[in-house]
């Protein structure tokens, strides 16, 4: 990859995803990039970078942005937030709701193992009186078809899993490990790009996106953080991860990362 | 006696290749742990009696006496229900696992394995 080559990319995920690419990072670069420039039948990085140039193509300028969006996911990351999110805070939404929906979403889910985790815990211990509505998205197609697939490989079962959680919720496969219909129909995927206006997916009472913020421009961050602030309901819950913050939304000291609007946090003080 | 040091836990690394135990004493090092070696299920048990580790990282497939041998035999030893048990072996069939768990293993970690895999099991398993 040329120089130019790596400004360009990293211009059009900022551009078009708000992400925070390093130009300098050049062997991030043409690891995240190589696959898709094969899978295009190009020869080279650079070569498909020449074509993202050139075409000015949606499909293959996406293509570039996708893959370098956030990929790192684990099962059952900082395990305390789904203790919080099953024991505690959904059980009291549940309360306030009864007889009708809760709403659940996980924002930018990568390949499935955070939404995943809150099915298999939501299968576990649901709470009761209240029906539960579980939607994923991610901005990167191809995580997402991985992810409704449910089918894991050894190594990633391993990354925060239990073993008493992988025997009760997948089954073996030759070569890796499939998580049960059970939990994985719990799911409903959509791509969805965080920073566009996302009023069109109705409201949540809980929004799962832990670990995006630090990988996202100033700009962007304000701008994501709103839109997910527009679709919490009235006493939903945003979660974001433990390290992160929403300056426009009011934290708990007890449960860190979760966050909810500020009017309803002064009512309840 | 190397349990007197204090707040550091005592892990036994239980496997018949030298290799295996070696890799596993320099993760369990870098984690904190104090590592005791054995290899195999009769050395194991010689070894939980002269000082009952914290935790025992164990094999499935070793001669003599099977990781489930050792892990049946080490519960019924005065404060063996103690120890928390992680097997590590290329043992993947989920019943297998199933089996081990039923038998009072703590946690499973499949081979091959990394420091990461090491760590997120010991955490599971509650000692990290």
């Amino acid at each position: 990859m040329t120089p130019q080559d790596r400004e360009l990319v990293a211009r059009l995920c900022a551009e078009r995803a708000g992400l925070k690419v390093d130009p300098d990072k050049v062997y991030l670069l043409e690891n995240r990039l190589g696959p898709v420039a094969r899978r295009e039948g190009f020869g080279s990085v650079h070569e498909f970078i020449c074509a993202v140039r050139d075409r000015d193509e949606e499909r293959l300028i996406w293509a570039a942005v996708e893959a370098m969006s956030p990929s790192e996911s684990a099962f059952f990351r900082e395990p305390q937030t789904f203790d919080w999110i099953v024991g505690e805070v959904l059980p009291e939404l549940a309360r306030r709701r009864e007889g009708g929906a809760l709403r659940l979403w996980a924002a930018a889910c990568g390949t499935g193992q955070e939404v995943y985790s809150l099915a298999m815990a939501l299968e576990e211990a649901a709470p009761a009186g209240v029906t539960l509505e579980v939607f994923a998205s991610d901005l990167c197609e191809r995580r997402l078809e991985k992810a409704q697939g449910g089918i894991y490989s050894q190594f990633e079962v391993q990354r925060g899993l239990s073993a008493r959680r992988l025997v009760r919720h997948f089954e073996g496969l030759e070569d890796g490990f499939a998580l049960s219909p059970r939990v994985r129909q719990m799911v409903r995927w959509r791509r969805v790009n965080l920073l566009e206006d996302l009023t069109r997916l109705g409201r949540f009472d809980l929004v799962l996106c832990r670990n995006l913020m630090g990988y996202l421009q100033e700009e962007a961050r304000a701008r994501v953080l709103a839109n997910l602030a527009n679709v919490l309901s009235p006493d939903g819950w945003l979660v974001l991860g433990a390290g992160e913050t929403a300056p426009r939304l009011s934290g708990t000291a007890e449960r860190p990362g979760f966050y909810r609007r500020q009017a309803l946090a002064r009512a309840a003080a | 006696m190397v349990k007197e040091l204090a707040g550091v836990k005592l892990c036994l690394v239980v496997d018949d290749s030298r290799v295996v135990r070696k890799v596993e004493r320099r993760i369990l090092e870098d984690l904190g742990f104090e590592v005791a070696e054995a290899a195999d299920g009769v050395e194991a048990l010689a070894w939980v009696r002269t000082a009952m580790p914290d935790v025992v990282l164990l094999d499935w497939h070793m001669p003599t006496m099977s990781g489930l041998e050792f892990l049946r035999r080490l519960r019924k030893e005065p404060g063996g229900a103690t120890p928390r048990v992680v097997f590590c072996s290329v043992e993947s069939d989920l019943d297998r696992i199933r089996e081990a768990l039923d038998e009072g293993a703590d946690e499973y970690i499949m081979k091959p394995f990394d420091g990461d895999i090491v760590a997120s099991k010991l955490a599971l398993a509650g000692v990290l």
